[in-house]
């Protein structure tokens, strides 16, 4: 009995061998859980198969809020995934901590990086060496919500001062002046510490960052951005920050007129009880328009070598091409980071996407350190003059030096 | 294999057999103690002393762990932040545990006297010690919306008070944190307190009428004094849960987790946050060892000062 059984074994392990040795490389592809993304990718690995028959791709999913973390600890175990998804402003923490690996330029020629993807693809560049491909990118745009504007007979803003008069218009306050329908949401946890960083100060003059990459908006430009902003509440009384606790959440409550908000959030609002639209940041009285862009890149896993890391390699090309933007645009509705998949005349013409691809054409990408932390400067920094009254100079400077300090912790 | 089982344990079975029946006991204790004695080392003790190592290095999980010395409570004790965390720590113990005693001490104590519907209005008290942390934080934060979401606002407002601005203002933030962590562990202490109540014998109440006792007098000579052991567990229970407050923070402000300002942030959760977002696992390290130190040294000095005077 005891012989046979091992006899069994033997045979298993001798049979488990020989298949391995005939079966196809897998790799293992990461993403966070988000319904569209992970579907999308299903969809993309399904593809990729059918046409690489000696490949399979294993699709794991964590949690956003784990995901880093899971990363990181998958690294320090040592079975890193092969192909990884990341933020691109979590570049510099996973170059550094050696988790992903420069993408080899016989594979992916530098050249037709820059000349095929939008600009902002260069945030995922570091020393010679470019780190990872978008599949899609964000943009930054203003939604409105039609129904309050038509009350209010007003027509969606084109500038700061039209922003600002239909803000006013719209908003609705009760007997206290309280306002029980704001014009705009006033949300710096949300999308607006973008608005204020990337397009606010430099249509003030300023510029957010220098050509080092060091903090440059504490400035006369810098402060009257900041003091637009927090006018708004101040001064105008057309918003509040912490109305209905978030931005998103009042808008999607019909109860705040406009509010700024990324391609990411078209899915969300999709099922809003009420007609809504979408227009351009506001350009400053001189026509200036900026945006930011923001995109999530797949990059290759540090542990991929040999057969592994060719397959990754193919499967990195194929989820970058514009077979695969065009999915993701379908199925997520996040805009395809290639030019000409892109801006096609019917993706420009198209009255949701056309005001994001716009934005896309100016938008800055901020090369962020540690978004968490940097995000939480500016919402301290506008806390600190609606909260505790503190002048606007004043909490700017603090700002600008407490995320200066960020920057250069970031870099040691 | 059966076979093999039924002749090879018979060696050993013959010393079990010489043992008397005291011994087997013991062992039988010992084997069934293991097993927590094992867990406890390995899952509790060794990171416990794990974490002190920590505190010394600056480890950011994807570089080994260098020894850094006091580097990073030097740090510590220069940032503003932490003192300010620090302060609102012991604002949440200082206001919290004595507030909850009191409150739930008085309703234990009018409760035990009430006979009409007592389980149900028990039950009703102890109701939101069971539900989940995350579930209240989130509803009590609709409750302290601006109008036109936010009960509260919108009963002030209706009766023609300015709107309050609670969790957005850093002088209400914390208590209005405070207020449903207080809340949600009442009912487990007026369950204990009303066991403690019920402990004392009834003859000494009987001892003392027929003396002519006033019910103040009875309870401060009586009642409080034999509650004695029941209110140093709940000071230090409760003590401990204040130090360690998050759930309903984090929950509370996920936006500005611990904010407007770090006005409402505790200890555990600047730890959380240089742990799992900023990843500096030896500085978090070091805020952890701050923290045991705390919750030692409260919890030692509570049992000092309420200990049995023999």
């Amino acid at each position: 009995m005891f012989t046979k059984a091992k006899m069994a074994g033997l045979a298993a392990g001798v049979s488990l061998l020989a298949l391995g040795s005939a079966q196809a490389v897998e790799i293992e592809y990461w993403q966070y859980v988000f319904d569209s993304r992970v579907q999308a990718m299903d969809k993309l690995i399904e593809n990729f198969e059918a046409a690489n028959p000696d490949i399979t791709v294993k699709h794991t999913t964590f949690p956003y809020a784990d995901y880093q973390t899971r990363v990181v600890a998958a690294k320090v175990a040592g079975q890193g995934p092969d192909v990884v998804q990341l933020f691109y402003g979590w570049t510099d923490q996973f170059v550094n901590g050696g988790l992903i690996k420069p993408l080899d330029p016989a594979v992916f020629p530098h050249e037709e990086i820059e000349a095929d993807f939008f600009p902002i693809v260069s945030a995922m560049k570091r020393g010679d060496d470019y780190y990872g491909l978008p599949t899609a990118v964000r943009s930054l745009a203003l939604f409105y919500n039609k129904a309050l504007f038509e009350e209010a007979g007003v027509e969606p803003p084109d500038t700061l001062d039209e922003l600002l008069a239909a803000a006013e218009a719209t908003t609705k306050r009760d007997g206290g002046g309280n306002i029980t329908t704001a014009g705009i949401t006033l949300d710096m946890a949300g999308q607006d510490h973008h608005w204020w960083r990337e397009d606010l100060v430099r249509q003030f003059g300023g510029a957010p960052y220098d050509a080092d990459g060091n903090v440059a908006y504490d400035d006369e430009a810098g402060a009257a951005a900041l003091k637009f902003y927090t006018d708004l509440q101040t001064e105008h009384n057309v918003g509040l920050v912490g109305f209905m606790d978030e931005g998103q959440a009042a808008f999607r409550a019909g109860m705040a007129a406009m509010t700024i908000d990324g391609t990411f959030r078209l899915g969300a609002f999709a099922n809003n009880p009420f007609e809504w639209g979408v227009v351009e940041l506001p350009a400053n009285a001189d026509g200036l328009r900026s945006n930011y862009s923001s995109y999530f890149a797949n990059a290759i896993g540090a542990t991929a070598e040999g057969e592994e890391l060719e397959a990754a390699q193919k499967f990195l090309a194929y989820i970058s091409s514009p077979e695969a933007m065009e999915i993701w645009l379908e199925t997520v509705g996040e805009l395809p980071a290639r030019r000409d998949v892109a801006l096609t005349e019917t993706n420009l013409a198209d009255p949701i996407l056309g005001p994001f691809l716009k934005g896309l054409e100016y938008a800055h990408t901020t090369q962020f350190y540690d978004e968490a932390a940097q995000r939480q400067t500016a919402i301290d920094m506008v806390n600190r003059v609606l909260l505790e009254g503190q002048s606007i100079e004043d909490s700017l400077a603090q700002a600008a030096q407490a995320e200066q300090a960020i920057i250069d912790a970031g870099r040691q | 294999m059966a076979s093999a089982n039924a002749t090879s344990p018979a060696g050993p079975s013959r010393f079990w057999d010489r043992l008397n029946i005291s011994t087997k006991r013991v062992i039988w204790a010992w084997a069934f103690l293991a097993l927590p004695i094992l867990f406890y080392t390995g899952i509790r003790f060794y990171p416990t002393f794990q974490a002190f190592w920590l505190s010394l290095t600056n480890w950011d999980l994807l570089r080994p762990a260098q020894f850094i010395g006091f580097a990073n409570y030097e740090k510590m004790f220069a940032d503003p932040m932490f003192w300010k965390v620090f302060q609102n720590t012991f604002l949440y113990l200082i206001i919290g545990t004595p507030v909850s005693l009191v409150i739930s001490f008085v309703i234990a104590y009018y409760l035990d006297r009430v006979r009409f519907m007592h389980g149900f209005i028990r039950a009703l008290y102890f109701l939101p010690f069971l539900t989940t942390a995350a579930a209240m934080g989130w509803v009590w934060r609709w409750f302290y919306q601006p109008v036109p979401i936010g009960v509260i606002n919108g009963f002030l407002a209706s009766i023609g008070i300015a709107q309050q601005p609670f969790l957005r203002s850093v002088d209400q933030a914390l208590i209005s944190i405070l207020i449903p962590a207080i809340w949600a562990g009442l009912g487990f202490q007026i369950i204990i307190f009303m066991a403690g109540l019920r402990a004392i014998p009834n003859t000494f109440y009987e001892a003392a009428r027929i003396d002519g006792l006033g019910d103040g007098a009875i309870l401060r000579k009586i009642t409080i004094p034999l509650l004695k052991p029941t209110t140093v567990f709940l000071v230090v229970f409760s003590s401990i849960g204040f130090l360690r407050i998050f759930d309903q923070v984090y929950n509370m402000t996920t936006n500005d987790p611990g904010g407007p300002l770090n006005s409402t942030k505790p200890l555990v959760l600047m730890i959380y946050q240089t742990a799992f977002s900023s990843y500096q696992m030896g500085y978090a390290a070091a805020q952890t060892v701050v923290l045991f130190t705390i919750l030692l040294i409260v919890s030692l000095l509570q049992l000092y000062v309420l200990r049995e005077k023999k």
